[in-house]
């Protein structure tokens, strides 16, 4: 890859990441932070839309740029798995296996369903 | 979001941008052609998570407040670093091969191993404040 990819994904990184912080930030403010609705809401997003990118058959330079750098930065492994362990050492054992069932569930039907739509565009 | 800092929103800005180019670089590195296990992936989500856990817990319980690292290293590094949604993705293809106990171990495997990391590191944290 040439030094111009490397510069838009750090670019494209960045901004991923502001744009969950942004989310993230605008859903707590809204529903609290009982629950990690960010995340999750985010994760889910971010699934449909890289299984949207997979269904178009985007693939190499493009592919790296706007799936494996955008929305990959976007969506978030580690704090998915903070706020888990979070909820249960607060003793919410319900709540942190929800959020771990419910994110890999809708995560991979939205995967699911965004693939589907983007080879059917 | 009245309480925009330009300096936090900097902060997690250079996070993503170390974050993102490290996966990429690892992912192009040692990465699967087939549809076998995303090494690259789980890798890269377990050791962040780690990272994430260490980083939160001792700035949280640890050091004196400061404004730019959580934005930094874990809204911006860690969180870009790792990823779900590429996750979601490689186990879809796992499963177009028809290989379901395999998609089914790497999505069990990543999620037990990114929580015992999280843990572990939380727990290293909190013992170095016992002893200190």
């Amino acid at each position: 890859m040439s030094a111009w990819v490397w510069a838009a994904v750090a670019l494209v990184g960045g901004a991923g990441a502001i744009a969950r912080f942004a989310l993230d930030s605008l859903i707590a403010q809204r529903a609290g932070r009982g629950f990690p609705l960010g995340t999750f809401t985010i994760n889910a997003t971010g699934a449909l839309l890289l299984g949207l990118l997979t269904g178009l058959a985007v693939q190499g330079t493009a592919m790296v740029i706007a799936g494996t750098a955008t929305i990959g930065s976007f969506t978030t492994f580690s704090t998915w798995m903070f706020e888990t362990h979070r909820l249960a050492e607060d003793a919410d054992t319900p709540r942190a296996t929800v959020n771990v069932l419910l994110s890999l569930g809708v995560g991979f039907g939205a995967a699911v369903l965004g693939r589907a739509i983007g080879a059917h565009a | 979001m009245a309480s925009l800092d330009r300096r936090e929103l900097a902060a997690i800005f250079a996070g993503g941008a170390a974050g993102a180019l490290l996966r990429v670089w690892l992912g192009r590195h040692f990465s699967a052609g087939a549809p076998g296990w995303p090494w690259a992936t789980f890798a890269i989500n377990v050791t962040g998570s780690f990272a994430l856990a260490y980083f939160a817990t001792r700035l949280q319980e640890r050091l004196p407040q400061s404004t730019y690292r959580r934005p930094l290293l874990g809204t911006g590094f860690c969180g870009a670093y790792t990823t779900f949604s590429t996750m979601q993705v490689e186990i879809l293809k796992i499963v177009d091969a028809h290989r379901y106990g395999l998609a089914a171990g790497y999505a069990l495997a990543s999620i037990v191993a990114g929580y015992v990391a999280i843990w572990t590191a939380t727990s290293i944290v909190r013992r170095t404040r016992l002893l200190a």
